[in-house]
């Protein structure tokens, strides 16, 4: 599909599928221009030995910061995210697969706004087998917090897992319950590892940036999850995220069941998201 | 570029190109880049810019805008108008049926808001006078009964369930006879979140409604989606055939171009827009504040 000569054609075909895959202008612009800079240098003449190299650039800037992810015991996990991106579903999918690896697991049923939120996190719990704390809807979601960690010291859990509500990032008042929640985890669980992770769904434009900046405020994000990557949208607005924030990019969603959960590796991210 | 700054930013534009003398055509198509940056952070589609453009930058190489005072202005002028009249006109009624009940069928990617806006609908339509019967035909997603129903007690509007352990399309072919039993003249479907690619969950649709014969079956579609959305619009209308378009989540800070792809890809009106989680949340769809915010202005 590439021209043979790299000319200016060839760079707005590079373009097109770079913000066809939702990576965004100025990232664009900055590995377009970071492509040309390396190609000089490598003296590099066909459009092949180029989309390797593109490859290559995706992929560093994606590796960065990607630490391996160490759980120890115990760890408080706490998932964000805005509205209906997929958060729950995702607890879901964690507590089986740290389940599998033989954690006690109690999930924090924090979400006691929207409408069968708590029904919705109960059911993954039967289904798992594992503990789910709950209040009723329309109570305080630090309070269930709260009695989540004391259930995970008195029973012994290894990962407290809280779901969260959906909450638009420009809605103050959530951001600062969010924040309210940090605290009572740093307060009540001395001890314990503290993860908060931002879930992204794939299918998210530019706004994601924004989503990004505005939750860094509230709570301290410790990693992303990326759902929905088993549709058409390719999520490259991750990799804007990344040459921006630096986050690890910790777990890919690729459908709705408990095992639809994927480590993230940079490498088939990159391949899927160029598809040559 | 930030939001507000595209008038700012072209009218710097203008200015640098002015300081040469006379504008030219070549100069407004070299200011047409900025717009094309602005469109593409608001998420329109970059195919859909591409054509954009090019349709503008007819428009906008024109004498008034040469020699106006402030070409910025023009520019932008001209890049609105032509973006609200590809977002088409206001449409918002819901096309009730001669002979009730109507039946109306919200269909749309996972966790786009379908569940929700089939409550806000609801009540839209109570407080038109008429009676809906919400229908739950997601048997998939882990509570999606339970969060209907619970919607439809807080609104006072009735949920017809067989549980989940029936068929999708059997549930709705029972709802139309619930319908007539109690008296209630709209049907409101609420279907799983599904994926455009996915054939089988695809042919359920094709199935209910082919058993129901909907008067609107309403895409829901997430005013954050990105370069996407126009995949996913394309596949639900033509494989399903969709009558409008509901947007949601416009409560954030998304520009929500990706609302101007899917009208430019189907052609069909975007009906509603999503402002909240709450059941009053729902307003009627304005082309021309929709296209100040994809500019940023
Ligand atoms: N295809 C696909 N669907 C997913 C994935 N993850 C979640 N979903 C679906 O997305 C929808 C929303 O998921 P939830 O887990 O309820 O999302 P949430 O963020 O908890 O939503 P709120 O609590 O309402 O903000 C459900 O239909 C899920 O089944 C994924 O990786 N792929
Ligand atoms: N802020 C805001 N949130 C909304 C809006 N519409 C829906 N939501 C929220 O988005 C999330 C998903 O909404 P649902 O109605 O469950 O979405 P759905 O399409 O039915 O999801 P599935 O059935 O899983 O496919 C929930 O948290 C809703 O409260 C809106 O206009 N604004
Ligand atoms: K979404
Ligand atoms: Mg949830
Ligand atoms: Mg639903």
């Amino acid at each position: 599909r590439f021209n043979k000569e790299l000319n200016s054609e060839f760079y707005e075909e590079l373009e097109e599928i770079l913000i066809l895959s939702d990576v965004g202008v100025d990232t664009t612009q900055k590995i377009i221009e970071q492509l040309k800079k390396d190609i000089r240098l490598r003296g590099i003449k066909t459009s092949d030995e180029c989309k390797q190299l593109l490859k290559e650039i995706l992929i560093q800037f994606l590796i960065e910061n990607q630490d391996e992810f160490v759980i120890t015991s115990p760890t408080v996990i706490t998932v964000v995210g805005v509205n209906g991106v997929g958060k729950t579903t995702t607890i879901a999918k964690l507590a089986s697969k740290y389940k599998a690896a033989g954690k006690k697991i109690i999930l924090a049923a924090g979400d006691t706004f929207r409408a069968a939120a708590t029904e919705q996190l109960e059911i993954w719990g039967q289904r798992l087998n594992v503990d789910v704390i709950k209040h009723k809807e329309g109570s305080d979601p630090s309070a269930v917090i709260f009695d989540a960690i004391n259930a995970s010291k008195a029973r012994g859990a290894d990962i407290l897992i809280c779901d969260t509500a959906g909450r638009l990032h420009t809605k103050t008042n959530l951001m600062n319950e969010l924040s309210k929640i940090k605290k009572v985890i740093d307060r009540e669980y001395v001890d314990a590892q503290k993860e908060v992770f931002l879930v992204l769904d794939a299918t998210t434009g530019q706004n994601a940036l924004q989503q990004v900046k505005i939750f860094r405020e509230a709570t301290d994000i410790t990693g992303i999850v990326l759902t929905k990557l088993d549709g058409t949208a390719k999520g490259g607005i991750v990799v804007a995220i990344k040459s921006e924030f630096k986050f690890p990019i910790r777990y890919i969603g690729i459908g709705e069941q408990a095992d639809d959960l994927q480590e993230f590796n940079a490498q088939d991210f990159v391949n899927a998201l160029l598809d040559f | 570029m930030a939001f507000e700054s595209l008038a700012s930013k072209l009218q710097e534009t203008f200015k640098k190109l002015r300081s040469k003398g006379k504008l030219t055509e070549k100069d407004v198509k070299e200011a047409m880049k900025d717009v094309k940056i602005a469109l593409l952070e608001a998420d329109v589609n970059y195919k859909v810019v591409k054509d954009f453009i090019n349709k503008v930058n007819e428009k906008a190489v024109g004498q008034e805008v040469l020699e106006s005072l402030t070409p910025g202005q023009q520019v932008i002028k001209i890049v609105h108008n032509e973006l609200v009249e590809l977002m088409g006109k206001t449409n918002t009624h819901i096309n009730f049926a001669s002979k009730p009940p109507t039946v109306i069928m919200f269909v749309g990617l996972q966790g786009s808001g379908k569940t929700t806006t089939c409550g806000k609908l609801a009540a839209n339509i109570k407080k038109q006078g008429k009676r809906p019967l919400l229908v739950a035909a997601d048997v998939y997603r882990p509570a999606a009964i339970k969060q209907l129903q619970v919607l439809g007690q807080n609104l006072d509007v009735p949920v017809f369930t067989m549980g989940n352990n029936i068929n999708p399309v059997d549930i709705c072919k029972n709802s139309i006879n619930e319908a007539g039993r109690i008296g209630s003249d709209v049907i409101i479907i609420d279907t799983a979140g599904r994926l455009h690619i996915d054939d089988e969950m695809m042919n359920e649709l094709k199935e209910i409604k082919e058993a129901v014969k909907p008067h609107e079956v309403l895409l829901v579609v997430d005013a954050m989606t990105g370069q996407d959305a126009v995949n996913v619009a394309q596949n639900f209308n033509e494989q399903i055939g969709i009558d409008g378009l509901i947007l949601t989540k416009l409560d954030g800070d998304t520009r929500g171009g990706a609302a101007l792809s899917i009208r430019a890809v189907t052609g069909k009106p975007i009906k509603f827009v999503g402002t909240g989680e709450k059941m009053d949340a729902l307003e009627p769809f304005h082309p021309d504040r929709l296209a100040s915010r994809i500019l940023g202005m």
